[in-house]
């Protein structure tokens, strides 16, 4: 007689008390497939932890944001965010799909060259840029995003040696109403910061204003934010037009929008706040197109959005390694998933499914990964299903920042599979082996030998 | 070990202390260990039941059924006077 699946016996006080913070179940079926491929096979394949990418959703979610922003204004174009998930092969996804290269570092500039992507699309961000890299940028004629004075001086320098127009915008911080207010990267609008930089380039004999980008901040909830944004670069536009009748070419907002995952300490799920794609390019294109801009001459709207085009395409895969019961009693479920790479668990209360049938029955649980550190908790309070030694798990929405962000720490990095369109497992970066750390390390030869 | 022998236990998995006025609910994992206790099977013959039955380990039985032991301590509905000869 086959034998039944064993679920561990369990017992509940039926309490009429206040909702606790496990909060409720939210999920009644298990996360058996992915993009139609088994996990139990992904993962006896391919080990266990596996970060599994959907190429079908981001070419879904990217084709959907340039429909909400294109019905709504005529000249769009968006810009891939590099450091949100820099894998070759996602990045080369969203330049099939039309978007540029948005870089914040010379790595990550080399990284879209790399990619095939012609300088000339490359939107180079950030505060940190050698002269090394500016050099490259201003031979690939790249667009250049100003972020302080000293780069300013150090472009207009550079111009000057290799007599060259550079191609510059100059990145705007300001008050939109949202809190906490980035004014740590480019230029004030309201104290004049950006009003100076921008009368120092058009002094300047090689230096052409193209652009005016800002970004407002991170997993933004208010659409409205935007489009004050929007309405405060065209402003800045207007000014330029006005002194200089200078007609700058384009409009970068940045990103921030929010993905759908959960935030720590937020009283709603994500997926019931997060506004949609439409939400924002609603907000944002009716600013400028309601702004001072004649009808002919709308700039071209550039959009940098990382997080809410790639969150939900990836897919963290797990296995229970062991259960536990803490002193205090709550029960403890281990995992071989920790947050050296889940670098997101600090921030999202990640939706978590497990990969296998499973009955009515869940217990409060604190979710830990393998580090041998007290710091390795994947999910404070989850209501999870009973799951057995061996047993496997889905953490949602992982694409945006932990595939750059994750470390090598304790143990080695895992490798990380796309499904293409017909169903196909690709691995798209191998796991980290002894070798590949080893490669970069050096002893000095009197550190060889030792007796113990 | 001896369940409490007032314990109500429900087909359905509910689970009623009459002493205490409490009420729990029981996997059907929970309710099969328990009613094997009333009928005072020992810890050895469980573990063999649970084995023979599920498509499961002899350490992972041992494991879960002892910790399932403790809470039905904590919750008293293991005979106090049975638990301490034990």
């Amino acid at each position: 007689m086959e034998k039944l699946r064993y679920e561990r016996p369990l017992i509940k006080r039926l309490d009429g008390n206040m909702p606790n913070k496990f909060g409720m179940r939210s999920d009644y079926t298990p996360k058996t497939h992915i993009e139609g491929v088994a996990v139990k096979d992904l993962i006896k394949k391919y080990g266990s932890p596996l970060f599994v990418i959907s190429e079908r959703q981001i070419r879904e979610n990217i084709r959907k944001a340039r429909k909400a922003f294109e019905t709504r204004y005529p000249r769009v174009q968006f810009a891939w965010s590099y450091k949100t998930n820099y894998l070759d092969a996602v990045c080369r996804t969203f330049h099939q799909e039309g978007s540029w290269a948005e870089v914040v570092s010379g790595f990550e500039y080399d990284k879209a060259l790399h990619n095939g992507v012609e300088g000339s699309k490359i939107i180079f961000n950030g505060p940190d840029k050698s002269s090394a890299d500016l050099e490259k940028a201003i031979n690939n004629n790249s667009l250049i995003h100003i972020d302080h004075l000293d780069e300013l001086y150090k472009i207009q320098e550079l111009s000057k040696k290799q007599n060259k127009t550079v191609r510059v915008a100059i990145r705007v911080n300001m008050d939109t109403g949202i809190y906490p207010m980035w004014d740590r990267f480019g230029f004030n609008y309201e104290n004049g910061q950006a009003w100076t930089a921008i009368n120092k380039i058009m002094q300047s004999e090689t230096l052409e204003l193209v652009g005016l980008h800002t970004h407002i901040g991170t997993f933004m909830l208010s659409p409205n934010a935007y489009a004050t944004a929007a309405y405060k670069l065209a402003e800045l536009a207007r000014n330029i037009r006005l002194k200089y009748n200078h007609e700058i070419n384009y409009i970068d907002m940045g990103g921030g929008f929010a993905s759908h995952n959960t935030l720590k300490g937020a009283y709603l799920p994500g997926t019931d706040i997060s506004p949609s794609i439409n939400e924002f390019a609603e907000a944002i294109t009716t600013a400028l197109i309601n702004s001072d801009f004649p009808q002919n001459k709308l700039p071209l709207l550039i959009l940098e959005t990382g997080r809410a085009l790639i969150d939900d395409t990836a897919f963290l895969l797990g296995s229970v390694i062991t259960n536990k019961r803490l002193s205090d009693g709550r029960r403890s479920t281990i995992l071989d998933i920790g947050v050296n790479i889940l670098f997101t668990s600090f921030w999202y209360d990640h939706k978590i499914t497990p990969a296998q049938p499973f009955t009515q029955y869940t217990e409060d649980t604190v979710l830990y990964g393998p580090l041998c550190m007290n710091i390795d908790v994947v999910r404070e309070n989850i209501n999870l299903p009973l799951l057995n030694n061996g047993e496997h798990l889905v953490v949602h929405n992982v694409g945006a920042y932990n595939m750059t962000q994750w470390m090598q720490f304790i143990t080695l990095r895992p490798r990380v599979v796309m499904i293409d369109m017909e169903h196909k497992v690709h691995v798209i970066r191998d796991n980290e082996t002894l070798k590949s750390l080893l490669d970069l390390e050096h002893v000095p030869d009197h550190l060889t030998k030792f007796d113990l | 070990m001896k369940i409490n022998k007032h314990i109500a236990v429900s087909d359905s998995g509910f689970v009623f202390n009459p002493v205490t006025g409490e009420s729990f609910t029981a996997n059907p994992m929970g309710i099969e260990i328990i009613e094997m206790l009333k009928k005072e099977q020992t810890v050895e013959e469980i573990h063999a039941a649970v084995l023979d039955k599920y498509h499961t380990d002899n350490t992972t039985v041992e494991k879960d059924v002892a910790e399932f032991f403790e809470l039905l301590k904590n919750f008293s509905l293991i005979d106090r006077h049975e638990t301490t000869e034990n």
